[in-house]
């Protein structure tokens, strides 16, 4: 296994797990009597070649950033953090009350507040399964799976008989005051122009009182809060005395302890920036996107940063290329739905093919490559 | 068998049990083994020595069909065998006693020696064969095991004979052992020497792989010497000595002696009171140590593994805890574990090199540089500032120790696991020397380690003695002791039996002592 070369290990492994989830994917398709080819133009098309598909491939991507992050974070002491689905929607909570309970004057100054919600809240879930794992020996796989439901049922309480406006019939908050709206991509200074509409004959299309109109795009702010929290990340874990600790009592708990690490401090603070890193996410969809807050809001988002940080090796680069190609994967499945007869289940299958072949089996292509590397040099 | 006499063998004499020509075996651009040829005469045991990394293994795994050679040619019995795979190698009468057995620890002895040489899909008849045979054996060869035994209630010394009873029910007629004494007591080695005799008077060939030099003079009747890929010389053992071996191996001249001047010693550095630690099943496993160092003196620990070093040395590390007072320079520190850790007792002005280097010393994954920093991750020099550690001062730091220790390869970035034993040693004892401590505790500081190494590791232990620091040696290597050690202290289920002054003391002594009997009678 340690005979593969690092870039075969970093890039050709993913690549090749890759290709043969698309390869499978395809089957699936021909077996359904669809046309793979037109199913990844259309995914192609829609997700990554208009200024509007990347629009929505990155604000999916900036969720899936987040929740890479935690689980990488977790994994580099050694714990596997199940918990982010769950992390993440008590970040939602943690950012809707903040946006709801204080009149802030600027978007600017309610997003530093919701951070700092979203990231104690976040934290703050995970706090208690790190507790129990570093006091107790309760395993942190098993209480942060279980904490995902507990979230789930403490958010449907929450919602329907506090948050719900009196009349409302939805089990969702009210919606956040204008003034806490995050400046999306088409509003944004340099980049809004890609989002310009034109009209048949090539002219920008004005609204009645003559301004340009834009493409709205859910794409916000909180991706380069992403990009920050990638460099923050790598920074964390290779640069700071904590990351060390972290990386030393995730090699090896014995020799972590004879180098006066302790377990329990390593375990708690670790988890809690992990679930505050998954409370983040909530900026993106709950602040960003939404603009309330939504039963189930992380949508899953939770667990495909598992796949996220598999896919991504652990490392915040990694991360980022595998957070957009799963950006991809669901703007793309939603063009399906939208352009085809394919079944918007398909996206689905999809993701869990590319889950099961970057995630579960790479094992499988580390061995195969590692064979071909030592009958090229024997 | 009758019927083979005189039915016109080619070869007069007898065939040689086994006969290498030329092997060659590369990976990738290292070389492991060059051309290497041997030949080893039926009934005799033939010993294999040399450094780590000199190709011992390699060449024992081509000939058990771990791996295909290169080049060359394998004869067994005279005739041209190719062994593909461990399977022919049975076939072919081989068996081999790996250094880490390869025993399903919750099956009985029964069960682990059928395993893979079942009969027929149902055990019952297999496993009441193999009671048979196993019988017989054991009282052929003195390999007493009970066969109903769970592997994990043995001893490693039964552990190792099940290994070999493995073997010869497969009918092995020659049987390899790769480092077989490293796990073991002296007594048990003593008793796997006895075995290995009776193997050979009943006409069986053993090949005997090892580093040390006491066992191949005591044991064998032909050594092979290996350096770097290479055959250096084929001996016989009684035309050889310790020092022409060791001058082959490492390839110039070393001293199997430590050299050092009486020691000198000062002020009472460590002050041990009545230490006992119990363990998590609630076993007592130091029952009431007292002992004490001055500044430039080494007290070494004798003892079989198991008797409480590990726990000594990790009470005083700060790793494990106790009761007692431990003293050091006069301040008491905390047993409890509460307000004290491997932190804390770095902050005492104690080092500790760890008896498991891999488990406990290095994190294997990290790169060299890394792991200098282990344990020391907070000193004041490896910051950049509040938030940032400086890893270019981290790495600048390994080079300077790597220069200094003679680490091999020079590479600050290569991970701790890509070196060999005795350079991943040199890292730990660099790191935990260099801190210049007012005590320094050393477990097994030479096991797996080469001799060059050896040498080097022990001249730097005694030099920080003559600094007028206090050493704290635990080993097993009884030799060690004796030629390190100013005092000696004899360990024996979780007591000191006694402490012997090494210029008078002999080896029968020290051996008595560390079985349990004090002077006097049993204790």
């Amino acid at each position: 296994m340690n005979s593969l070369p690092k870039w075969a290990d970093v890039v050709l492994v993913p690549l090749i797990s890759l290709i043969l989830a698309a390869l499978v994917s395809a089957l699936v398709l021909l077996a359904i009597g669809q046309s793979p080819m037109q199913a990844l133009t259309v995914m192609v098309k829609g997700a990554l070649m208009s200024p509007q598909g990347w629009g929505y491939t990155l604000y999916y991507a900036t969720s899936f950033i987040f929740t890479g992050l935690a689980v990488t974070v977790a994994y580099h002491a050694g714990l596997f953090n199940i918990g982010a689905e769950g992390q993440a929607q008590l970040g939602g909570l943690g950012v809707a009350l903040c946006c709801l309970m204080l009149p802030w004057p600027h978007w600017s100054l309610a997003l530093i507040g919701a951070m700092v919600a979203a990231a104690v809240f976040g934290a703050a879930w995970a706090a208690v399964p790190a507790y129990l794992q570093a006091k107790r020996g309760s395993h942190i796989v098993i209480t942060t799976i279980m904490f995902n439901y507990i979230a789930a049922a403490l958010m449907i309480w929450l919602l329907v008989d506090f948050l719900r406006p009196p009349t409302s019939m939805d089990p969702a908050s009210a919606r956040f005051p204008a003034t806490v709206s995050l400046p999306h991509f088409h509003q944004l200074p340099f980049i809004s122009d890609f989002f310009l509409r034109y009209t048949p004959d090539g002219q920008v299309r004005l609204n009645p009182a003559g301004e340009p109109m834009y493409q709205k795009v859910p794409a916000n702010i909180s991706f380069f809060l992403a990009i920050l929290a990638c460099v923050g990340t790598w920074v964390l874990l290779w640069h700071t005395r904590l990351g060390y600790m972290i990386r030393a009592f995730g090699k090896s708990e014995k020799a972590a302890r004879y180098a006066g690490i302790s377990a329990v401090k390593i375990t708690i603070v670790t988890m809690l920036i992990s679930g505050a890193l998954a409370g983040l996410m909530a900026i993106n969809n709950v602040m960003g996107q939404a603009e309330r807050l939504l039963q189930n809001s992380a949508e899953g988002a939770g667990f495909i940063g598992i796949a996220v940080a598999l896919m991504g090796r652990n490392h915040p680069v990694g991360v980022f290329l595998a957070a957009i190609l799963f950006g991809f994967l669901y703007q793309g499945g939603a063009a399906l739905g939208l352009e085809t007869t394919i079944p918007i289940e398909l996206r689905i299958v999809v993701q869990g093919l590319v889950i099961l072949f970057t995630g579960a089996l790479d094992q499988m292509v580390r061995m195969m490559l590692g064979f071909a590397f030592r009958a090229r040099r024997a | 068998m009758a019927g083979a006499i005189g039915s016109g063998r080619q070869t007069p004499a007898a065939p040689f049990a086994i006969e290498l020509k030329g092997i060659s075996k590369a990976f990738g651009p290292v070389q492991a083994n060059k051309d290497i040829s041997i030949q080893v005469a039926k009934g005799s045991i033939h010993g294999i020595i040399g450094e780590n990394g000199a190709g011992k293994s390699t060449l024992m795994s081509i000939l058990y069909g771990f791996y295909k050679a290169d080049s060359g040619e394998i004869l067994i019995n005279g005739r041209p065998t190719s062994i593909p795979d461990s399977q022919s190698a049975i076939r072919a009468g081989i068996g081999m006693v790996f250094q880490h057995f390869k025993l399903v620890q919750n099956f009985t002895v029964l069960e682990n020696i059928i395993l893979g040489a079942e009969d027929g899909a149902m055990l019952a008849p297999s496993l009441s064969k193999a009671r048979r045979v196993l019988d017989q054996l054991s009282r052929e060869y003195e390999l007493d095991v009970d066969p109903d035994a769970l592997i994990e209630d043995l001893s490693v010394g039964h552990q190792q004979r099940v290994e070999i009873l493995k073997a010869l029910y497969r009918q092995a007629e020659i049987l390899i052992l790769d480092e077989p004494t490293g796990v073991l007591t002296p007594a048990e080695a003593d008793h796997l020497f006895r075995i290995l005799n009776g193997l050979k008077d009943q006409g069986k060939t053993v090949i005997l792989i090892t580093h040390k030099l006491r066992e191949i003079m005591e044991i064998t009747d032909t050594v092979s010497v290996m350096r770097r890929g290479q055959m250096t010389a084929t001996v016989k053992t009684a035309e050889t000595s310790p020092e022409q071996l060791a001058e082959l191996m490492v390839g110039r001249k070393v001293l199997l002696q430590v050299e050092k001047q009486p020691a000198n010693p000062g002020r009472t550095v460590l002050e041990v009171e009545n230490l006992r630690v119990v363990d998590e099943h609630g076993v007592e496993r130091l029952k009431g140590i007292n002992l004490h160092i001055r500044a430039g003196e080494i007290l070494g620990i004798a003892g079989v593994a198991g008797n409480g070093q590990s726990e000594l040395l990790e009470v005083l590390g700060g790793i494990d805890h106790g009761t007692g007072t431990i003293r050091i320079n006069g301040k008491e520190l905390d047993l409890t574990g509460k307000h004290s850790d491997g932190q804390s007792r770095r902050a005492d002005g104690i080092a500790h090199v760890p008896e498991d280097r891999q488990v406990l010393g290095l994190i294997m994954d990290f790169t060299a540089w890394e792991n200098v920093a282990f344990g020391y991750h907070h000193a004041p020099e490896y910051q950049k500032n509040a938030l940032l550690m400086d890893n270019a001062a981290i790495r600048a730091d390994c080079e300077a120790k790597m220069a200094t220790f003679d680490v091999r390869p020079p590479i600050p970035t290569l991970a701790a696991k890509n070196f060999s034993g005795g350079n991943q040693q040199k890292i730990v004892v660099a790191r935990e020397i260099e801190r210049n401590p007012d005590l320094l505790l050393v477990g097994q500081p030479t096991r797996g380690v080469d001799i060059g190494a050896i040498e080097f590791i022990h001249k730097q232990i005694v030099a920080l003695r003559d600094a007028g620091k206090a050493v704290l040696l635990v080993s097993v290597e009884l030799d060690e002791i004796m030629s390190l050690s100013d005092r000696i202290a004899v360990m024996f289920d979780g007591r000191i039996m006694g402490e012997r002054d090494p210029a008078t003391t002999n080896e029968r002594e020290l051996g008595l002592l560390m079985a349990g009997v004090a002077e006097g009678g049993a204790a």
